[in-house]
């Protein structure tokens, strides 16, 4: 775990820079993380991560696949948006954990 | 007389059944199970099948054999579970229940890959998770020449998520083995970020994959499968190359869930973490793979959740609050090839840890780390299955939840 300030506030990371605590994002935090990502964000890629977050919330737990049925994106269109890392990078920008397997 | 229905006479399933009998009184609840199918599979085997670890008769038996005699064995096809009047309609039979446990399991779905079930299906293209696919692919593998083998994973989450590594460590030695390594590129496809997504199992166990000449390629959400090209093709139009496509299909919950309308997108029902209670029905239980709760679908997983629901059957059917007891423990050996295996211990939010199995500091098994041993516990575990885990036996000193004593947080670089 390390500490970090991003767009000015100080938040807890994980080793590859996820955040350890999903309550300290806002979106000035999604903006900076996704600029290093070399992404620039629009309105579509907020509704993304606020359903996200709220599955998140929910404690359910996310897949490409269950992202592409919400609703807001297919998985084509996640892929533009989140180019080589669409739940990678999402996760990573909604400040969400990474998305893992058992080990 | 009241009933207690158990769909599913699987892993978990027939655990219930046993578990619960001594525990209801016979004159006042009767248990009935259902499963369509005679055939009771130990599942793990099936990854041995293709390299001839294993024989067909060590993986299969009669699963009426692992039922108590005072249980209602039914072989029949579930049709519907109609929750608002509480029946579940079979073939031609209707039951009602007044508490029912959902153990229905979960199963490969290659339909939901385009191209997946096409020409190359069971020529070129293969699945290990069915008994029938394990055993199509060991006679594949019996003469196949060599080239270039992919061992890849569709979409999470999968039932025993760390089989497709342990094929591929399996795959390792057959082909030395054989004499043909050199003959056979072998690539791990994942649509995860790696082989290990955990921290502490990267650190401890990303030298595995090295060592072995085992190639990864991640971050891969296949779109289709190429059957013309022989390649399988990812969103952003990605492409990999195969000789011969070893594949974990997108793997669902059982059909009944959906024309229920009890599921998910994938047929998983929304089951509380800690009590295994349904969300949507105070009486309807999940337990096992059927459920969605973010543990891994395995065996061991189910035999924990066993332990855990049949005291809250109880405690519902008296009227008392339920536990919230279930941590998401899952223990597992993870074999890695040249008879040797790694077991790991971990629940919801604990990591794999490093340690000694099950007695803290003596073992005689060792956490996150190959061993000869581990490898024979492996092997033993089927022996326990059968005889122990099935029949709801306590397996000694294995607790339910997780256990802290003895392991080690801060993990170290695994030195060979």
């Amino acid at each position: 775990m390390a500490l970090k300030t991003i767009a000015g506030v100080e938040v807890k990371v994980t080793e590859d820079g996820y955040l350890e605590d999903m309550t300290q994002w806002n979106p000035e935090i999604a903006k900076e993380i996704a600029k290093e990502l070399g992404i620039e964000l629009t309105d579509k890629h907020f509704e993304v991560l606020n359903y996200l977050r709220d599955r998140t919330i929910a404690k359910e737990a996310l897949t490409i696949r269950s992202v592409g049925k919400s609703g807001i994106v297919d998985i084509k269109q996640l892929y533009e948006l989140f180019p080589k890392g669409p739940l990678k990078f999402s996760s990573k920008i909604a400040g969400i954990p990474k998305p893992t397997s058992c080990i | 007389m009241k009933n207690l229905v158990i769909l599913g006479a699987g892993t978990a399933g027939t655990m219930m059944a046993n578990h619960l009998r001594p525990k209801l009184y016979l004159n006042k609840w009767n248990i009935t199970i259902v499963d369509q199918y005679k055939t009771h599979y130990y599942q793990p085997g099936f990854l041995f099948l293709p390299f001839d670890i294993y024989k067909e008769e060590q993986v299969k038996k009669v699963g009426k054999k692992f039922i108590p005699k005072d249980v209602k064995y039914i072989q029949k096809k579930i049709e519907k579970i109609i929750p608002e009047e509480n029946k579940v309609e079979l073939e031609g039979e209707t039951l009602k229940y007044d508490v029912l446990i959902i153990a229905t399991g979960c199963k490969i779905a290659p339909e939901e890959t385009n191209g997946m079930i096409g020409p190359l299906w069971k020529k070129d293209i293969f699945d290990f998770y069915t008994y029938e696919g394990s055993l199509a692919l060991r006679e594949k593998l019996k003469d196949w020449q060599g080239g270039k083998l992919l061992v890849h994973i569709t979409e999470m989450p999968i039932k025993c998520p760390v089989a497709p590594l342990e094929f591929s460590f399996l795959a390792d030695s057959y082909f030395r083995d054989k004499g043909m390594r050199d003959k056979v590129d072998i690539t791990y496809v994942t649509p995860l970020s790696g082989a290990f997504t955990k921290p502490t199992c990267t650190t401890a166990l990303n030298y595995l994959l090295q060592e072995k000449g085992i190639k990864i390629e991640t971050d891969f959400a296949i779109e289709h499968v190429d059957n013309d090209t022989k390649e399988i093709v990812d969103y952003e139009g990605r492409r990999i190359p195969f000789d011969l496509l070893v594949t974990i299909p997108t793997n669902k919950g059982d059909e009944v869930i959906e024309k229920s309308g009890l599921g998910d997108d994938l047929n998983f029902v929304p089951t509380d973490h800690n009590t295994l209670q349904s969300k949507a029905h105070e009486n309807i239980f999940v337990i096992g793979d059927a459920t969605n709760v973010p543990a891994s679908k395995a065996g061991s997983v189910a035999h924990f959740e066993a332990e855990t629901l049949a005291d809250n059957i109880v405690l519902y059917i008296d009227g008392y609050p339920l536990k919230k007891e279930f941590d998401g423990h899952a223990n597992c050996f993870i074999e890695t090839g040249n008879n040797k295996a790694l077991l790991i211990d971990f629940n919801y939010v604990t990591e794999p840890v490093h340690g000694k199995f099950p007695f803290a500091k003596i073992g005689p098994m060792s956490l996150l780390k190959e061993s000869v041993l581990n490898h024979w516990g492996k092997l033993a575990f089927r022996w326990i299955y059968w005889n122990m885990l099935l029949k709801g036996i306590a397996i000694p000193f294995v607790s339910r939840n997780m256990s802290f004593k003895g392991k080690v947080f801060d993990i170290k670089q695994e030195k060979k």
